[in-house]
Parts: C-alpha cells; structure tokens; sequence
C-alpha cells in the first residue's frame, strides 16, 4: 500500500490546534503554536485524514507518496 | 515589571462612533490595565503580534472568564455551556464533531445554494417599492436561512429564534432575567426539534449531532441542545451586521465601490479588507489568565482578566501599511477579525462565503445603491456585543 505525504503551510494555519486534537502522534505545535507534522511520510491512518478534512484554513495537505496526487479527504 | 500606575478608564465606542486613539488612551504602552463602564478591572492587549499572542496561548482560559464567580453579563450566560466558554479538551471534543462541516472545501459547495438564496432575496426586494429595509429584506434573512439549511432548522420559525438571539446576543444591558427566560425558551424549541429530528433523521447537521450522541455517545444530550443554539445564533446576527456594517463603509467610499462594480473578481479581496476594517462588536469576550504570563513586555498575573484588542491588531501599521486607507485591492487575508487559536471562528468559511456571494449580488443587481436616510439617523440596538442596526434603509437605480 502506498504511503501518504503530510505538509502544513504555516502560512495558512491559524493554531486552532484542531490536527493534533484528532490526530495527536501525528501533529505537533511549534513554539507559536503552529501545526506541523511528527513524521512528514506515514503509512495510511484515517485519523490524519480526519484531521486534514477537519483544518479550519485548509492548511494540511495529504498526498499519495507514490503517484503525488492528492488524497481523497471524503 | 511591576505594574506602575492605576488602570486608565477605558469605554468602547459606540457603533458608527469613532475608535478612541488607544496608543493614547494607555500611554504608548501595548498591554495596560483599564477600568470599564461596568468596574471592571481588566487588563487589555494590543498591536498585531500580542494581539495573536494572547488569542492562540490557552493560558488565557474562556473557561475561567465564564466560570461561576464572574461577573458574566448576556452573551456570556450563553457562552457558558457552549464550546466558545470552555478549553480544550472539552472544546475539543465538541468542536470536532461540527468541525468538518465548516471547512473551506465543504463550504464553498454551498455556494451556489448561497448565490440562490441572495437572488432571491434580491428579487423579492426590486420588487416592492423603495426605499427597501436592507436588514429586514436581505441582510438577515440571508444567513438565517443558509444556516437553518444546514442544522435542518424549519425557515419558517426563523422570526421566532430571532427574537431569542436578539434578547440573547443583541443587549448586554438587558435584565439578565430576559436573557435567561429566552435562552432556557431557545433550549427548548430545540429539545423539541431534536426529538422530531430523532424519529425521522434527515440529511443535515442537527441528525449528524444526533447520531454522534446516539451511536456513539460522543456528547450530552444538554451539550447536543447547546451546539444546535451555538450554531443557529452563531450562524446569523454576527454576519447580518458584517453585512449591514460593510455596506455602510463601502458606501461612504463611492471610489471603492466603482472599483468593485468594475472588477468583481477583486469581491473576496474586498470582504477581506471589510472584515479588517469593520468592527463588528463591542468588546470582545474575556479570558482568565491561569498562571503567570508575560505579553507586551509585562506579566500578567494569574487569574486577571484579559481583554484582546482586535481593532488594534488589524490596524496594526506594521503589518498592514496606511492602515487607516479602506483598500479593497489589498491582501488584508491577514486580519484577526475570526480570531486565531482553538476558538477561531466555527463558521469563518461560511461567513466569506455568504458576505463574497451578497456583495456580488449587491453590486450586481442593485445599480446606484445608497442609503436612504443620512447615515447619522441609523440607529444601533443598545448593547455591546454585536452593533446591530435596527433598520438599513436603502435605494437604488431602477434599470
């Protein structure tokens, strides 16, 4: 199964700290409180997906590793 | 740092009154302590960067600002039992659940219901005679109905739950008798609503609250009763008045609206810088410092009231240049106005959704658009929560 890419555009997150309230081992706040991830490639978790759905500023981007397009958030 | 003098006297100003110059208010200093009308003694935040600070560090709690205790006028009563008067994780928990149904991608696939709805409000408006009330006919109707859309709220009750939001949100100095005798009415409607809703689900976010409770028991029925309440009153009275409030300030800048009405691209941009330089509320709700915190270059010891500023972040000249010019062609993305932190706007999306679509529709289809009656003869309800016109009388062309 083909591994997912997690970014965060810190330019677009807005700290509501939604991510790593769904998907606590695979988000972490810096110290402005910005988002990013704990591992930057992960194997598929539905959590992160959640997470990636549920970001106010849309600012987490998840692709396929192997083929880059983007991961089906529905 | 110690704190070296007495708390300043500090009022908020009117709606449609002038913003007191703050930088002399606290004496050049960007966090100082104030007095307010009501005794309070409460420290306020300045300038972008504290601003921002303060709004996304959960050492400054809503929960402690709502906790029992505290001197708690209208909106915070309500606040209390929702998502906005709590911290993570309780916040969480509850915010999750409605979180994915506001994001930009699903939003922006209401958009065309949102685009229906303004038109025909609009149409409903050209045609009866003028002047039109732009508040009764347009302003909020508009996210009234979008809003009942989304909970499965019947439209045809929105005259009654306005008349609780009203008494609820519009007047802080209103007998809190009032404000609770309409919440605990407001609770209710929505008991029974959720009932109905229980026995036969339909495709719309009051039956998805519903089964989060019923299958898997992810919040309280009283939680459950609450949410819907947030999401209705949250979901009206605020953006009716962004509405109300940016209409009066594009029309007292009739160079702007030509560059609108020339370039319709430029309406996201414009709501942008609508939002940046309109101020919507009073004072903003406060927070509780739980521990010592530093800001501003002072410390704010635990347990002190704490008040952000917003109107100074987004009038920040270090972030937004000739921050006093009305621009509708700057990138004022940037501005605090939905907040920032755990308790960003819920509904922010929705709100630029629904303020994009009405300003298109407003310029589009209403040519020469104006007030009807000098802007200094409008009146605001009493209040400090949300400015909230009474009446917008308006006229326009007739094509």
């Amino acid at each position: 199964m083909s591994r997912w890419k997690i970014s965060v555009d810190k330019n677009l997150c807005i700290c509501s700290a939604m991510c790593v309230a769904i998907a606590p081992d695979r988000f972490v706040l810096d110290e402005r409180q910005r988002s990013g991830p704990v591992e930057a490639e992960i194997d598929p978790d539905d959590e992160v997906r959640d997470a990636a759905a549920s970001c106010p500023s849309e600012a987490i981007s998840l692709v396929d590793a192997g083929t880059g397009q983007p991961v089906d958030l529905d | 740092m110690t704190v070296d003098s007495s708390p300043v006297k500090f009022t908020p100003a009117l709606p449609g009154k002038p913003v007191p110059e703050i930088a002399t208010i606290s004496g050049g200093r960007p966090v100082f302590r104030g007095e307010l009308p009501d005794g309070r003694i409460v420290w306020l935040v300045s300038g972008y960067e504290n601003v921002r600070q303060m709004i996304i560090d959960q050492r400054f709690s809503r929960a402690l600002a709502v906790a029992p205790g505290q001197a708690r006028q209208g909106f915070e009563m309500f606040a209390a039992g929702s998502i906005n008067g709590m911290d993570p994780p309780e916040h969480t928990r509850l915010r999750k659940l409605v979180a994915s149904a506001f994001t930009a991608r699903r939003v922006e696939a209401l958009r065309p219901r949102v685009a229906g709805i303004v038109s025909e409000l609009i149409g409903a408006m050209a045609a009866r005679s003028q002047p039109a009330d732009l508040v009764a006919g347009f302003s909020l109707p508009l996210p009234a109905q979008v809003i009942c859309e989304m909970l499965g709220v019947p439209a045809a009750d929105t005259g009654q739950f306005h008349a609780w939001s009203d008494t609820i949100i519009g007047d802080w100095q209103r007998d809190s008798g009032e404000i609770m005798t309409a919440l605990a009415e407001l609770y209710g409607y929505f008991g029974a609503l959720i009932e109905t809703k229980r026995a036969q689900p339909a495709d719309d976010l009051m039956s998805a609250l519903i089964a989060a409770r019923d299958d898997s028991d992810r919040l309280s029925e009283q939680e459950l009763t609450v949410m819907c309440c947030t999401l209705l009153i949250g979901g009206h009275e605020t953006t009716a008045n962004q509405i109300n409030l940016s209409l009066l300030l594009l029309l007292d800048h009739p160079g702007e609206v030509a560059t609108l009405r020339a370039d319709p691209g430029l309406i996201p941009r414009a709501v942008e810088e609508l939002l940046r330089c309109t101020r919507l509320g009073g004072l903003p709700p406060t927070r509780v410092t739980t521990e010592d915190v530093q800001i501003g270059g002072v410390t704010i010891p635990a347990g002190e009231q704490v008040i952000p500023l917003y109107g100074t972040a987004n009038r920040d000249p270090s972030v937004f240049s000739d921050p006093d010019r009305f621009d509708v062609t700057r990138d004022a993305a940037s501005h605090l106005s939905f907040g920032a932190g755990v308790h960003h706007c819920l509904g922010a999306q929705l709100a630029r959704v629904e303020l994009q679509e009405a300003f298109r529709g407003l310029m589009g289809r209403l040519p020469g658009l104006r007030l009807a009656v000098p802007a200094s003869e409008l009146e605001f309800k009493p209040g400090m929560a949300i400015h909230s016109l009474r009446e917008l009388p308006v006229l326009w062309d007739q094509p």
